[in-house]
């Protein structure tokens, strides 16, 4: 058993190398060694546990079985999961910290004196509100995160679920919240506790079904910070510092990077969370529009034709690259052009994909060199200069109309300045508006040459005319 | 006056938020996945709180209703210590520089 003291400095040293885990993500090459860190600090934390805790008891074999099943199927997934299916994957993790937060909470309420926190019905006021918001910000995260994985995984529709009176609703739940953990404080009634937890899962559910499938990067970013929020809650409570710094980290990474998403869309974290865009989006007049503008529409072998001419193409990864597990054709496709001494270059939008970095991934798996893959603001200006954008799965993040068209709900959303390029190939299924529900004016450019197809299937149809 | 431990603890809660933050700006955005995922894993050193919850209990009464949620969560952290750091391996791993082939 070591003494309180050893174990909080070894609880630092285990929160900077999380710090320092973080900080290795600034740079591709330094990032392996930052997850080695990450690694070294959880050991640490957890070897500290069981030496402060120093009951080595039958207790003792049941934790470290119940570690060993839980890190099995973790391992499993880890190695089983396919790369596109990665927002899901974090998703589904997210809701497992909520869930861990809120019974790590009810286990300290139930059995106060183990945590130093005083006796049942008498636990000290401070921790007893640290534990209800760690516990209460947990179980937000858990189902909402759940919420977040059946939309992802699409075995809940994507679209948004909005019904009259919903914010209100929420608002109530909420305040609810804040009333019982009053309540809790001055009565420590166990039915309150319970009730606290309840409505905190339900609030969760409520949080989320409103927010459409494109939001989800924001949603995802969300969920993040909760969770991190969740676990400085838990640490308050356990007076753990490794807990306290890690929850600090987590909660402002999810928070910056929810930021960065919204900036992105050029839309408030408010109207994300109250959600419903892109619910109508098949009002009458735009179908009419859709029916009477001329498209050009070609096939693989004119688009490998332009591309076989073209000194530079750039290439526009979205959602729809994912979604046709295109990336490996894709690759292959720029490699058959980069022997032809073409230049080729990826452009990403920070919204594409249903979670941030999620077409870098994508393309990281596809062995595309991190070096080609450009994000928005250093590729913009290229546009003009090169003769091929090829534009596979994306869709409202190559929109002019949000540069022109004070009246789009997408208007002031940067956006690749696709139609600058010579000509422009669009990989698309149908002619159908993307999530914002809104017409893309490039398909009815000059300029613009539309491939109607599955991305995947058109891309290996210009693979073979390449040769 | 003696100063409240709590104290401490929110000082470095809020220096941590400020680390967090200047942290985080400079991870790079073709690295926001991985960070995700790795955000995620040290998230559950929460796992602490659970195996301190697990073994509370006596060795009489092993599974208490205490020690038993402890028991849930410390296989429900374990699932994403090991899965979110292996899978930030994973994909880390692929943003290897290629060599070019020829």
């Amino acid at each position: 058993m070591i003494s309180a003291n050893l174990s909080a400095v070894f609880y630092l040293i285990s929160g900077i190398l999380f710090i320092l885990a973080l900080r290795g993500l600034s740079s591709p090459d330094t990032s392996r060694q930052g997850n080695y860190f990450g690694i070294a600090g959880m050991i640490i934390a957890i070897v500290v546990t069981f030496l402060s805790v120093g009951n080595f008891s039958t207790s003792l074999v049941y934790v470290i079985i119940f570690l060993m099943i839980g890190g099995a199927i973790g391992a499993i997934i880890a190695f089983k999961i396919p790369m596109t299916a990665m927002p899901e994957l974090v998703a589904g993790f997210h809701s497992l910290v909520g869930l861990a937060a809120v019974f790590v909470a009810i286990a300290a309420y139930l059995n106060p004196e183990a945590f130093n926190l005083g006796n049942i019905g008498k636990i000290k006021l401070a921790s007893l509100i640290e534990m209800s918001i760690g516990a209460a910000v947990g179980a937000i995260t858990f189902s909402g995160s759940i919420i977040a994985f059946l939309k992802l995984r699409g075995i809940m529709s994507g679209s948004p679920i909005i019904f009259s009176g919903q914010h209100f609703l929420n608002l109530i739940l909420g305040i609810t919240i804040f009333i019982l953990i009053f309540y809790l404080c001055k009565t420590q009634s166990d039915n309150i506790f319970w009730t606290l937890i309840a409505i905190s899962f339900l609030v969760g559910v409520l949080l989320i079904v409103p927010i459409g499938g494109a939001d989800m990067p924001v949603v995802i970013s969300m969920l993040n910070s909760y969770s991190g929020w969740a676990a400085a809650g838990i640490g308050f409570t356990l007076e753990n510092t490794a807990l306290i710094i890690t929850g600090a980290l987590v909660g402002s990474s999810g928070a910056i990077l929810s930021y960065i998403m919204c900036k992105a869309m050029n839309r408030s974290f408010v109207s994300v969370i109250l959600g419903g865009f892109g619910a109508d989006n098949s009002s009458d007049d735009l179908k009419e529009k859709i029916d009477q503008k001329p498209v050009k529409s070609g096939n693989a072998e004119d688009a490998a034709f332009l591309m076989k001419n073209a000194s530079s193409v750039i290439i526009v990864p979205g959602y729809g690259m994912a979604v046709a597990q295109a990336q490996h054709a894709l690759r292959e496709m720029v490699d058959k052009l980069k022997k032809n001494d073409i230049k080729v270059t990826y452009a990403i939008h920070p919204v594409a994909g249903r979670m941030p970095g999620h077409m870098n991934v994508l393309l990281a798996e596809a062995n595309v060199p991190y070096d080609e893959v450009f994000e928005l603001e250093d590729i913009n200006n290229d546009f003009a200069n090169s003769d091929v954008a090829f534009v596979i799965g994306a869709n409202d993040v190559t929109n002019p109309v949000a540069k022109t068209d004070p009246k789009s709900p997408i208007f002031g959303m940067p956006v690749l300045d696709v139609e600058k390029c010579k000509s422009v190939l669009f990989v698309k299924r149908s002619l159908s508006p993307g999530y914002a529900g809104i017409d893309n004016e490039l398909f009815y450019k000059e300029n613009t040459l539309m491939l109607f197809a599955d991305a995947k299937k058109m891309t290996e149809d210009i693979v073979k005319n390449l040769d | 006056m003696e100063i409240d431990p709590f104290i401490f603890r929110l000082s470095i809660f809020i220096l941590s938020i400020f680390i967090g933050y200047y942290v985080v700006w400079s991870v790079t955005p073709s690295l926001h996945t991985p960070l995700m995922s790795v955000t995620n894993a040290i998230s559950s050193v929460i796992i602490v709180g659970a195996i301190s919850a697990a073994l509370a209990g006596s060795s009489e009464n092993v599974f208490s209703t205490s020690s038993t949620f402890g028991f849930i969560a410390i296989i429900l952290a374990a699932v994403n210590i090991f899965g979110g750091f292996l899978v930030t391996q994973r994909m880390l791993q692929m943003y290897k520089k290629k060599k070019v082939k020829n």
